[in-house]
């Protein structure tokens, strides 16, 4: 089975309004920033997206949200983007914030074949509102399910045309468990080798998980935050 | 009065060989500076990294490299990379020695609020509400009072709350609090700051037994 497609474009097909992505990333380091240009250039709207982050306001999701694309953002952390906040507070887009690490976990269950788990993230809060809470050994948890999505979008260092995938420092974040989570799952990497050419040792991701792959181009790697000493 | 980074110093103190430590951001960060020389302490940043090195210089950018506040940062030999899952899975079970937020109100039983102003600022918990859940040892840095100059130290919480009874020690510009059964307790005054001062600024149930100790460093 070939799972490799030429670019971006052809590999978000499928991608139609109302459907729910995953995309990988923590703020704008280790974001799918091809794909994230191709689901900007097909004008797909409607969008339910799971990501840590939103983006700045030109770049990133923020990019999806400029063009109001984005019914819905399930986050942790919004609060680098001006444009996500106005639409927020305008009523024009749902945010569903959650703890980064129910976030992760979420994507993780759902990658894992698990339905639902019980955190102890978010208790007593309004993260808790409208689900189970159950006590075990004296303290308390909420229920939280595995996330449901359509698409999942990461970005990896290197990868090879079956679909094992390396990731790079702490652009690795969210995109290892995404890329466990979708009904079709599609990788973006900087550098595409042959079978054979990875380490086995060294395989984040096995290529059972991934469904399409492309190397990508052009990368910015946008940084939020440059200090040096 | 303490300033930030005099704040950062005091908490400094709370630190111990070997410890695992996460740092939130704004003041809680400036603690990495006051690790005493010879102290085996690893820094934990729930992006995905433990081990977490100073800043880079110019030529050590790696824009693949950051730590929870987006910062560029750099590696220490024995770092590891990991993610999401496994960075909140150490924070979860109680691996994570010593947790330092920043606040915007704590009340005399130890929750905490610190992510969102409804209808005003809405950014997002990130990992705050994980850490506050399971960490059994957080301590608040932040001023005492807010902006308004009124008093982040209250009796009940005006704000959404980020995690229930989970804050033990507040360290702020005027002083050194822990939390107990019976409110905020003082335990050290900043230099020039006075028990009344503190008594003024302070709106929860506020412990005051015998002479109170100024901060040292």
């Amino acid at each position: 089975m070939n799972k490799v497609v030429n670019n971006a474009e052809e590999a978000i097909q499928g991608i139609s309004d109302g459907m729910t992505l995953m995309l990988g990333g923590f703020g704008l380091c280790g974001i799918p920033e091809n794909n994230i240009r191709a689901l900007v250039n097909s004008g797909v709207k409607n969008l339910t997206c799971i990501s840590n982050n939103a983006g700045v306001d030109d770049f990133g999701i923020g990019l999806m949200l400029q063009g109001k694309q984005v019914r819905k953002m399930i986050s942790s952390y919004v609060g680098e983007n001006a444009e996500f906040e106005r639409q927020l507070l305008s009523g024009e887009l749902e945010v569903e914030l959650l703890p980064q690490g129910t976030l992760a976990e979420r994507c993780r269950a759902a990658g894992a074949g698990i339905p639902a788990f019980y955190t102890p993230a978010g208790y007593g809060t309004e993260v808790a509102e409208g689900k189970e809470v159950r006590e075990f050994g004296g303290k308390k948890y909420i229920m939280e399910e595995a996330f449901q999505s359509d698409f999942a979008i990461v970005k990896a260092w290197k990868g090879d045309t079956d679909g094992n995938l390396i990731f790079k420092a702490t652009a690795r974040n969210f995109n290892p468990l995404m890329a466990m989570a979708g009904k079709v799952t599609i990788a973006e990497v900087e550098e595409l080798v042959q079978p054979g050419e990875l380490d086995p040792n060294f395989i984040h991701t096995p290529s059972i998980f991934v469904n399409r792959i492309f190397q990508g181009v052009d990368y910015e790697k946008r940084i939020e935050q440059r200090t040096v000493k | 009065m303490l300033t930030k980074q005099q704040i950062a110093q005091r908490i400094a103190k709370e630190l111990k060989d070997g410890y695992y430590v996460n740092l939130g951001i704004g003041i809680p960060t400036l603690v990495a500076n006051y690790v005493p020389a010879g102290m085996d302490v690893t820094l934990q940043s729930e992006n995905g990294l433990l081990g977490m090195g100073p800043f880079p210089t110019e030529e050590e950018i790696d824009a693949d490299l950051i730590n929870a506040g987006k910062q560029t940062v750099t590696t220490l030999p024995g770092s590891v990379f990991f993610d999401s899952a496994i960075s909140f899975a150490m924070i979860r079970s109680g691996r994570v020695d010593l947790t330092v937020l920043g606040a915007m109100e704590v009340n005399d039983k130890g929750d905490i609020a610190n992510w969102k102003i409804p209808g005003k600022m809405v950014k997002g918990m990130g990992g705050a509400m994980d850490l506050v859940a399971s960490a059994q040892n957080i301590i608040v840095a932040m001023q005492h009072t807010n902006r308004a100059g009124q008093s982040k130290l209250l009796k009940e919480l005006g704000l959404p709350v980020t995690g229930l009874e989970c804050v033990k020690k507040v360290v702020t510009n005027l002083c050194v609090m822990d939390i107990t059964d019976r409110g905020f307790e003082l335990k050290e005054l900043a230099p020039g700051v006075s028990v009344k001062e503190v008594q003024d600024a302070t709106l929860g149930r506020l412990i005051v037994q015998g002479d109170i100790p100024d901060i040292s460093f």
